[in-house]
């Protein structure tokens, strides 16, 4: 779960990382008022969860109370990325002689923590990663014991971080280090991490990634998850608790265990089609479960037919069978062609009860998706 | 012959008074897993499904004479149960759980570097060999004695792989499901690396996903290791670069690697044969049987 980058501030903050003044605001009023506070020069910057705002005219710059206003007006709104902007944050512009990239991560080659610095901060650091792998220095962690301040000393000399700087970069690092452990990150970064003209280190971006999975011991981070969630769909598969992506084809497809949903997904653009989401039920399923799901497609608009793949294990396919009975039955209509492919646990049961005056039912994977695909075909 | 289990495996159950554990003890059972201790702290002296019931692994271990252990213990508290079991000396662990947070799976990973004990997991359907023993939640009866040994990321795709192939009379020495977590502990090259040792599998199934780099790095070892053949699967290949699909580890980077096409690349560089569906899989290894 992506933090916004206010939410990571805050964050960053109260451990005591540096930040430049800074305010929320949602309207172009608001924008100016706080400008105003702050003092200019201020950057607005559009908090979606989106990386590479700067580029995509997400952030901007403003020297005055005009450009301030024409700041919020051209970003209050704008979609970005496909992210609709409803709130900016007003930051007190800085002035800096160097930018630093400083982020810890885990490496899942490894299986460790690496803590990273880098002295080409404020841009794309996932470029700089790709073109010249070596202007990162990097540095694995133990996690047992956490990170030693030799390690950060090491990996900030290694950049290559001007000697009078080392101190307080890694003071910065160590210090993120411990955030990333606190709250479970998945990644923490700062970039740019700037130097002023005056020597002083602000961190003038922050992102904060939480491991989803460890979100139960997390309260703090609770109320951000579903204002995460990327659109309308998105949030109610939150509510209903689905692993749930949506794309931009025209087959619903739902199924059991993320390997057999994306092989789903596969297999119908193998046979022509194009997926319209990705939706993991997950296992052992009870009925109730399955009804959601087949809410979640119908909801969108896209759909044009939808597959049921489900090769039970700990899932059970009486139980799925009832689930898309009840799921169906409310319709006088079924609004789209449904198909059904039970194997595994109980799926002899399911097939015997699932209602085929309301779905097809095909006995092997390759038949559903196809047929998927012609129903999909014959809606358009 | 088979891999890691057999008939003779002496299995503890950890978490065994939970609703999943009693569940699969009881399929475990049934199926001819050597169940002889479960676990479950401040439960000890109880029985579930007439296995004895202990506070602690090392009771558990100590009374019963076991050798692996099945971990079905919440996620908030399955890394320490994963501690518990490898600090005893068992030979492997079998960690079901799904959703143990990651910085909790790198403690396990270094402690793990410091044991004997092999991992298998987390976010895993188990293990089985079939007609000999099960540990975990695989559907048994999908399941047939033969020679080919089958690995993958994903439990479901699992089944409907090996279901392709007991279709087709095609029967497994073993099913190895190493789960689709950021961490784990036996991975791909770890597998591969017992079926090779193994005289009865003369073909390996190998499913992969998106995400991460372990097929790449399996290719790499199966041109340089193996004799027998290996025929090699990925799904994702319609998975948009920077979503989570499901899997913690089924992410596509924004760059080239981990993603389905890098994988796919690999393996037939190694001389590995990709299906692009399940039945192609199949169909594969019943060409080099």
């Amino acid at each position: 779960m992506r933090l916004h980058e206010f939410q990571a501030k805050d964050v960053f903050a109260e451990a005591d990382i540096p930040t430049p003044p800074s305010a929320l605001a949602t309207t172009v009023d608001e924008v100016v008022e706080q400008a105003e506070r702050i003092g200019y020069p201020v950057a607005v910057k559009a908090q979606v969860h989106v990386g590479g705002r700067g580029k995509a005219g997400g952030i901007k710059l403003a020297e005055d109370e005009e450009e301030a206003r024409d700041a919020a007006e051209s970003i209050l709104g704008m979609d970005l990325k496909g992210y609709q902007v409803d709130k900016v944050l007003v930051e007190g512009a800085v002035d800096f002689k160097n930018e630093l990239y400083v982020g810890v991560t885990m490496d899942r080659g490894e299986g460790k923590p690496v803590a990273m610095v880098s002295t080409q901060g404020g841009v794309n650091i996932e470029e700089v990663a790709e073109e010249n792998p070596d202007a990162i220095a990097r540095e694995h962690i133990d996690p047992a014991f956490g990170m030693h301040p030799y390690q950060a000393r090491k990996v900030v000399y290694d950049a290559g971080v001007p000697k009078e700087l080392a101190r307080g970069v890694s003071s910065v690092l160590t210090t993120l280090y411990d955030i990333w452990e606190d709250s479970d990150a998945s990644d923490a970064e700062i970039n740019p991490l700037m130097v002023t003209t005056d020597d002083e280190i602000i961190a003038a971006d922050a992102v904060l990634n939480i491991d989803e999975d460890a979100l139960f011991r997390h309260p703090e981070f609770a109320e951000y998850e579903t204002e995460a969630a990327e659109n309308d769909l998105e949030a109610k598969a939150n509510e209903y608790g689905f692993d749930y992506v949506r794309l931009d084809g025209n087959v619903g497809i739902i199924g059991n265990g993320a390997g057999l949903v994306m092989t789903t997904l596969d297999l119908v653009d193998y046979y022509g089609g194009k997926p319209a989401n990705f939706l993991d039920i997950g296992g052992g399923a009870k009925a109730e479960r399955v009804t959601n799901a087949l809410d979640m497609v119908f909801s969108d608009e896209n759909v044009d037919s939808v597959v049921f793949n489900i090769f039970g294990g700990i899932t059970r396919g009486d139980e799925v069978a009832k689930g898309i009975n009840t799921a169906l039955e409310q319709f006088d209509e079924i609004p789209k062609p449904v198909v059904v492919r039970l194997a595994g646990t109980n799926a002899v049961e399911g097939r015997e009860i699932l209602n085929d005056e309301l779905v097809t039912v095909e006995e092997t994977l390759e038949g559903a998706v196809q047929r998927a695909v012609e129903y999909a075909e014959d809606e358009q | 012959m088979s891999i890691l289990v057999d008939e003779d495996t002496r299995v503890v159950v950890q978490g065994i008074t939970g609703g999943e554990g009693k569940f699969h003890t009881e399929q475990m059972i049934e199926y001819g897993t050597n169940v002889v201790a479960g676990t479950s702290p401040g439960k000890g002296g109880q029985e579930v499904s007439g296995v004895p019931v202990y506070d602690t692994v090392d009771e558990a271990v100590e009374e019963e004479d076991a050798d692996a252990s099945v971990v079905f213990v919440p996620p908030a508290f399955a890394a320490d149960a994963i501690f518990e079991a490898l600090d005893t000396d068992l030979d492997l662990v079998v960690a079901i759980t799904e959703g143990i947070p990651t910085q909790d799976m790198a403690k396990v990973n270094k402690r793990l570097s410091e044991v004997d004990t092999r991992l298998q997991g987390p976010n895993c359907p188990g293990i089985i060999t079939p007609g000999e023993a099960k540990l975990g939640i695989l559907p048994g009866n999908i399941f047939s004695e033969g020679n080919v040994g089958l690995v993958s990321r994903s439990g479901t795709l699992t089944y409907q792989v090996v279901d392709s192939l007991t279709e087709r009379g095609i029967g497994q020495t073993t099913a190895i499901g190493i789960g689709g977590d950021p961490i784990i502990g036996t991975s791909f090259i770890d597998a591969l690396e017992e079926f090779e040792n193994d005289p009865e599998t003369d073909v390996i199934a190998m499913c992969g996903e998106i995400g991460g780099e372990d097929e790449e790095e399996a290719a790499a070892y199966i041109a340089e290791h193996m004799d027998t053949p290996v025929v090699g699967f990925i799904a994702g290949r319609t998975a948009p670069p920077g979503k989570r699909m499901g899997h913690a580890g089924a992410i596509v980077s924004g760059s080239g690697t981990g993603t389905a096409e890098s994988k796919i690349n690999a393996l037939n560089d190694a001389g590995v044969p990709v299906g692009d569906t399940p039945e192609e899989v199949a169909e594969h290894v019943e060409d080099l049987l």
